[in-house]
């Protein structure tokens, strides 16, 4: 299976340095007011690599995605971004985040709440960057831009995150549940941008409870010791 | 960056009136101080400069606590703190100049309206009026350390208020001596005036620096 991969990588996904961005976490532990939630994580997601991260609730997939987004600091172990380039400071810089949260204005519109994700995640050269109007095209939310975000549907708000994604390029994905909330056509359209982006030597790390449609994709359990059955 | 200023101008136009409420309340403290004081002109003239600055100062301090809070709630905030090209300090930077632009300029340039109420010379609305111009922006980062230590808090707003008052003081006392010296032929203007205007210039530095390490501390 990883040869394999890697083929595909060099194919498609090879960069300038040469070098392919791979995501290595070493005993990595993470706490939630001081109570562990995991310890001696290990894993390591290259470019064109999606990484599933499932359990029950509570067993700390949120905080894993926090602590590689940089809003938590891990309580043991590392994290690092090999051959991450100038282009980006840090691995929260060369990452989109999904949270709970859309992370949209309710009083502004929809174009406009992209527009400044769009603007405030640096002009850069155009690759995978697409325009608004492209993005909204990709979730299936043309022609409802003008509206407040307050007004959209939760699902459609969901797409309106989604579409953030797209709209500045970031190599990481860091998921948190995407598809909540999303119906099955929505689904697949975001299964088809997710394909899309490691296609093009992204990195997926996404917590989930329902399959997500990727195709091949490793996957790692947390507290599966603690609530074996 | 300066989408970050658009936007947050845009929001508090746009979400009902931030600007308008603190106006308000501005105008509502300086109405009720001749009722308290009586009808001694001479006395109003006096005490104008002080009452316009109290009146501010704590017609500033509201929508304060919302400064970050209000992206914490839409998760607005996690992005922002991801965003490492920019530096944080910078983001919080322009967020308070964003605020201070919406919220509280407007109460600058209401003074002088208001400054009529308390009887002033002309000359000390002026010198008031730019007084509160240079000294509210260090209310702004003073309050801004505030709002990031309170994000967390569900009713932080009063907590806010407690914790910047003691910081502003010195705000105030060379705000008012400034008005003062301006109205006064036996005070200086100038020695206090540029005081003020060093202590906001010093703000301007420390609280987006102390706000963006208390926000990365409020993670969770």
């Amino acid at each position: 299976m990883r040869p394999c991969g890697e083929m595909i990588l060099h194919g498609r996904g090879a960069r300038k340095s040469g070098l392919l961005m791979r995501l290595v976490a070493e005993n990595l532990g993470g706490e939630r007011n001081g109570e562990v939630l995991f310890s001696g994580l290990g894993f390591s997601v290259a470019a064109g690599e999606a990484l599933l991260v499932t359990g029950l609730n509570g067993s700390g997939k949120s905080t894993l995605l926090r602590i590689i987004a940089g809003l938590l600091p891990p309580s043991e172990g590392s994290l690092q971004m090999e051959a991450l380039g100038d282009e980006y400071g840090s691995i929260a810089d060369a990452a989109h985040y999904i949270g709970h949260l859309n992370a949209m204005k309710p009083a502004l519109t929809l174009r406009e709440n992209l527009e400044f994700w769009r603007q405030f995640g640096g002009a850069g050269p155009g690759r995978g960057r697409r325009s608004i109007d492209d993005a909204l095209d990709a979730v299936g939310l043309a022609g409802i831009d003008d509206l407040p975000f307050s007004y959209l549907s939760a699902g459609q708000k969901r797409r309106a995150s989604i579409a953030r994604l797209l709209v500045v390029h970031r190599p990481l994905w860091l998921l948190d549940e995407p598809t909540s909330s999303l119906d099955s056509q929505s689904e697949q359209r975001f299964g088809q941008l997710m394909r899309d982006h490691l296609g093009d030597g992204g990195l997926i790390v996404a917590a989930t409870h329902l399959p997500l449609q990727l195709g091949k994709s490793r996957e790692i359990r947390l507290g599966a010791e603690q609530h074996a059955s | 960056m300066m989408a970050l200023f658009v936007r947050d101008v845009r929001l508090g136009l746009r979400a009902g009136g931030g600007a308008l409420v603190a106006v308000l309340f501005f105008l509502a403290v300086i109405a009720i101080v001749p009722f308290a004081v009586g009808p001694d002109l001479k006395l109003l003239a006096r005490i104008g400069g002080a009452m316009l600055w109290i009146g501010a100062l704590l017609a500033s301090l509201l929508g304060l606590d919302r400064l970050f809070q209000a992206d914490r709630d839409d998760g607005s905030l996690d992005l922002l703190i991801m965003a490492d090209r920019h530096l944080l300090p910078v983001t919080v930077l322009v967020k308070c100049l964003a605020h201070w632009f919406v919220s509280v300029l407007p109460l600058v340039l209401a003074a002088p309206l208001l400054g009529l109420f308390m009887n002033m010379e002309p000359k000390a609305i002026g010198a008031t009026t730019l007084t509160l111009l240079v000294g509210t922006p260090a209310i702004t980062f003073i309050g801004a350390v505030g709002a990031a230590v309170a994000v967390a808090l569900p009713r932080g707003g009063l907590l806010v208020s407690i914790i910047i008052l003691p910081l502003t003081i010195p705000v105030l006392i060379f705000g008012v001596s400034a008005a003062y010296g301006a109205m006064d032929a036996s005070a200086a203007f100038l020695p206090p005036f540029l005081i003020l205007a060093a202590i906001t210039l010093f703000f301007a530095v420390l609280g987006p620096i102390a706000s963006a390490a208390a926000l990365r501390g409020s993670a969770d």
